[in-house]
C-alpha cells in the first residue's frame, strides 16, 4: 500500500492535507501538555496562594481588556539575570487561579509577576494616566480613561464562570467553610459570590488605590491587582532546595 | 493537470520527479547535497544524547531525569546533587556568583560606612553596583539621576532631607519607607487664615514679596493651637526629620511647586493650597523583605553619595 502511496496525493487535496496536518500538529501538542497531567510534582505545595479578592479580579478584567498583556508578561524565568531584576522566578501555584494566565513572552515592558509592593499606589496611578510624567523615556501608552467609574454588577457572573473552571469561589454556606478551613476566614470573606458586590466596594474605599474614596473606580481594580501581583508566596519562609525537587 | 513521465527532462537532461504542470513545467529530483544528509542524521544523534543527559520523556507519573546533575548548598550548608533543571542550576549559579562578591559584600557589611566610602576599591563597586539597583528599583520615582520630581518624589540629589541624610536616616527610609502626612487646613482654617499661613511660609524662606502684616498673622496662627504648624515643622519652620516634615526655610520645595509659579501671587497660591489640601501622598516603598540587607546597605552607600553626603 505505502508503495503506491504518493505525496502528489495529499499535495493535490487540500481536505487530506488539513488532516494529515492537525493530525501532525496534535501529537506535538498531545506529547508537550498531556504528561503534565500525569506528572505529580509540577505544582508546587506553598502556602499563600489564594483567588483574586472581587476587586482584583476585576483588576484583572481590565488589564486583559486593555491587552496590558501584549507589552507585558508575567512570568519570571529560573535564570539569574531575570532574577536579579524581577526578583524570585515564578512558580506553577503562584498562577493556579489565574485563567487565563497571563505568562505571555513579549517584553516590550518590563515582567510584571512582581510588581506588587514595587511602587506606592499614587505612582500607579500617576504612569497609568501618562507614563512619561513620572519615566520619561517610557512608550507605554496613556489610560487617563481608567479614571471611570467601576461596572461591578455582574462581578457575582464573572466569579460563577471561574468557580467552573475550579477557582474555589464559594457560592454557599458549605462551600465557604470549606474556605475558611483553606485559607482562613479574613480571606474566605473575600471569595464569598453573594457578597462579591460588598466586599468589592468595601476593599476600594479602604484601599483608596486611586486617591479617591469617593468612587469606586477602574483605577481602583487595576491598582489593587497590580499591588497584589507576586505578592502572596513568602518567600523568606521556603528553603530553595524544596522548589528544585518539583523539577 | 499533470502527467506521470519519470526520467530525464528532455530539456536539461536532469533527473525529474515526473510531475509537470502546465504542460512543460517539471520538478527536479536532485539528491540532497551529502553534507545536510549527514547533517540530519548528527541531529538525531544529538537528540538521542539529549534525552539521556537531560530530563526528557514522560513515564507514568514521573519522567526520565537524565544522568546530568547539580550541585548546590542547601540550607543546612551541605551540599547536595539533584538532576538537572533550570531552578537547580539557577540556586548553584547564584551560589556562585555571590560567592565571588562575597568579598566585597563581607567588607561592605562588616566596616562602618564612613570607612567603606574611604576605600576607593569598595567605592568603586559600590557606584558601579549601587547604579544598577536605583536604576532598577528607584528610578521610577526619583528618576534616573535621583534628582526627583517636584510635586510627587523628593531629590535625593540635594543636601536637603525630609527625613535625615546620615547613613542610619537613610537606611531607615530604605528599608522601612516613609510615608508623610499632614492634615488638610481647608475646612478647619478660614480663606483670610489660609491667606496669612501661606504668607508667613513664604516669608520663611523669603521666596517672594509677602505683605508684612499678613506674615505676622500667620505666624501666630503658626505657633498657636489651632493651627498647630509649629508642633510638627518647628517654631522655627526648619521641619522635624523624626516625622519627615519639610523645612520650610529653605529653598526646596517638593509639594508646593513654589520655584516653577511664576510671580508673588502664584506663588502664595501654591502654597495656600497645600496647606488646604494637606498631605497623604507621599509614599516610600519599604524595600526590606523585597532588597536583601546587602542590597539596602549598598542602596544607603549609594544614595548618600548622591547626596553629596552629610
Ligand atoms: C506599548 C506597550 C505597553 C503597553 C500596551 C502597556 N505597557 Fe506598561 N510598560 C511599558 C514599558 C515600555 C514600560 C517601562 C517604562 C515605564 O515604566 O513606563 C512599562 C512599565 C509598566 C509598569 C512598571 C513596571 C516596573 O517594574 O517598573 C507597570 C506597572 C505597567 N507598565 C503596567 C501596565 C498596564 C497595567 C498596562 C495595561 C493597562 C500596560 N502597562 C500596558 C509598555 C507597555
Ligand atoms: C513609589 C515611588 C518610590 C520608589 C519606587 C522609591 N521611592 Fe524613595 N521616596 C518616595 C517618596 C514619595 C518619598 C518621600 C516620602 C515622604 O514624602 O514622606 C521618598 C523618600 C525617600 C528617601 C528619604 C528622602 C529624604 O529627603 O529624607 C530616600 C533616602 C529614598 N526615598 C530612597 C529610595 C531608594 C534607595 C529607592 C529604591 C530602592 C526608593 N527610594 C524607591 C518614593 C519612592
Ligand atoms: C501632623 C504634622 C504636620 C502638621 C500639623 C503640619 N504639617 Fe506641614 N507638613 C508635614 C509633613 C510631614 C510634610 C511633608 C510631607 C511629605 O513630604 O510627604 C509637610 C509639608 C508642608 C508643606 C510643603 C513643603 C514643600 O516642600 O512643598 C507646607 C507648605 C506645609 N507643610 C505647611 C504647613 C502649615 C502652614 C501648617 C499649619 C497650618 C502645617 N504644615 C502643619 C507635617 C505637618
Amino acid at each position: 500500500m505505502l508503495k503506491n502511496f504518493k505525496h502528489e496525493k495529499v499535495e493535490t487535496n487540500a481536505g487530506v492535507l488539513l488532516v494529515l496536518t492537525m493530525l501532525a500538529i496534535s501529537a506535538g501538542g498531545l506529547v508537550e501538555i498531556a504528561p503534565l497531567f500525569f506528572i505529580k510534582d509540577t505544582m508546587e505545595n506553598v502556602p499563600g496562594v489564594r483567588p483574586y479578592t472581587p476587586l482584583e479580579q476585576r483588576g484583572r478584567d481590565i488589564y486583559i481588556r486593555e491587552g496590558c498583556y501584549t507589552c507585558h508578561s508575567q512570568m519570571i524565568r529560573p535564570f539569574r539575570d531575570e532574577q536579579l531584576r524581577y526578583g524570585h522566578y515564578s512558580l506553577a501555584a503562584e498562577s493556579k487561579y489565574d485563567h487565563p494566565f497571563q505568562w505571555g513572552s513579549k517584553r516590550t515592558g518590563p515582567d510584571l509577576a512582581r510588581v506588587g509592593g514595587k511602587y506606592s499606589n499614587e505612582w500607579h496611578v500617576q504612569h497609568m494616566i501618562q507614563p512619561k510624567s513620572v519615566v520619561p523615556e517610557s512608550v507605554m501608552p496613556n489610560y487617563p480613561w481608567l479614571m471611570s467609574p467601576l461596572d461591578y454588577a455582574d462581578i457575582g457572573d464573572r466569579m460563577r464562570a471561574l468557580r467552573v473552571t475550579g477557582v474555589p469561589y464559594s457560592a454557599n454556606q458549605e462551600e465557604y467553610q470549606r474556605n475558611v478551613e483553606k485559607f482562613g476566614a479574613d480571606v474566605a470573606k473575600t471569595l464569598h459570590i453573594p457578597d462579591a458586590r460588598n466586599i468589592l466596594v468595601a476593599q476600594a474605599q479602604e484601599g483608596n488605590f486611586d486617591g479617591d474614596r469617593a468612587s469606586v473606580t477602574e483605577m481602583d481594580a487595576l491598582v489593587a491587582y497590580l499591588q497584589v501581583l507576586g505578592t502572596m508566596v513568602d518567600f523568606s519562609k521556603i528553603k530553595p532546595e524544596d522548589l528544585v525537587k518539583y523539577r | 493537470m499533470a502527467d506521470h513521465t519519470t526520467g530525464p527532462s528532455p530539456a536539461s537532461g536532469a533527473q525529474t520527479t515526473g510531475h509537470v504542470w502546465d504542460d512543460d513545467l517539471q520538478e527536479f529530483n536532485n539528491p540532497l547535497p551529502a553534507w545536510w544528509t549527514y547533517g540530519f542524521y548528527v541531529t538525531i544523534l544529538f537528540a538521542l544524547v539529549y534525552w539521556v543527559w537531560y530530563p526528557s520523556w514522560p513515564v507514568g507519573a514521573g519522567f526520565m531525569t537524565g544522568i546530568g546533575k547539580v550541585t548546590y548548598v542547601n540550607a543546612q550548608g551541605e551540599e547536595e546533587s539533584w538532576h538537572w533543571n533550570t531552578r537547580a542550576k539557577l540556586l548553584a549559579e547564584t551560589q556562585e556568583a555571590s560567592a565571588l562578591q562575597k568579598p566585597y559584600f563581607d567588607r561592605i557589611a562588616s566596616l562602618p560606612y564612613e570607612q567603606v566610602t574611604q576605600d576607593p576599591e569598595l567605592n568603586s563597586f559600590v557606584v558601579s553596583a549601587g547604579k544598577a539597583l536605583f536604576s532598577e528599583n528607584c528610578a521610577a520615582c526619583h528618576q534616573a539621576g535621583g534628582q526627583g520630581k517636584v510635586g510627587f518624589f523628593p531629590n535625593l540629589t540635594d543636601d536637603d532631607w525630609l527625613y535625615g541624610g546620615s547613613f542610619e536616616r537613610i537606611h531607615a527610609s530604605i528599608a522601612q519607607g516613609r510615608r508623610g502626612y499632614m492634615p488638610p487646613y481647608g475646612e478647619a482654617m478660614s480663606a483670610a487664615q489660609l491667606d496669612e499661613l501661606a504668607h508667613y511660609v513664604v516669608s520663611l524662606s523669603g521666596a517672594a514679596q509677602v505683605d508684612a502684616a499678613k506674615a505676622a498673622k500667620g505666624k501666630e496662627l503658626f505657633n498657636s493651637h489651632a493651627g498647630a504648624c509649629y508642633y510638627c515643622h518647628g517654631d522655627d519652620g526648619k521641619g522635624r526629620q523624626d516625622i519627615g516634615s519639610a523645612n520650610l526655610t529653605d529653598q526646596v520645595w517638593l509639594w508646593a511647586n513654589v520655584p516653577a509659579a511664576e510671580g508673588d501671587a502664584a506663588k502664595l497660591d501654591a502654597v495656600r493650597k497645600v496647606i488646604a489640601s494637606g498631605l497623604d501622598k507621599g509614599v516610600m516603598p519599604a524595600w526590606q523583605g523585597r532588597l536583601s540587607a546587602e542590597q539596602i546597605r549598598l542602596l544607603t552607600l549609594y544614595v548618600h553619595e548622591l547626596g553629596g553626603g552629610k
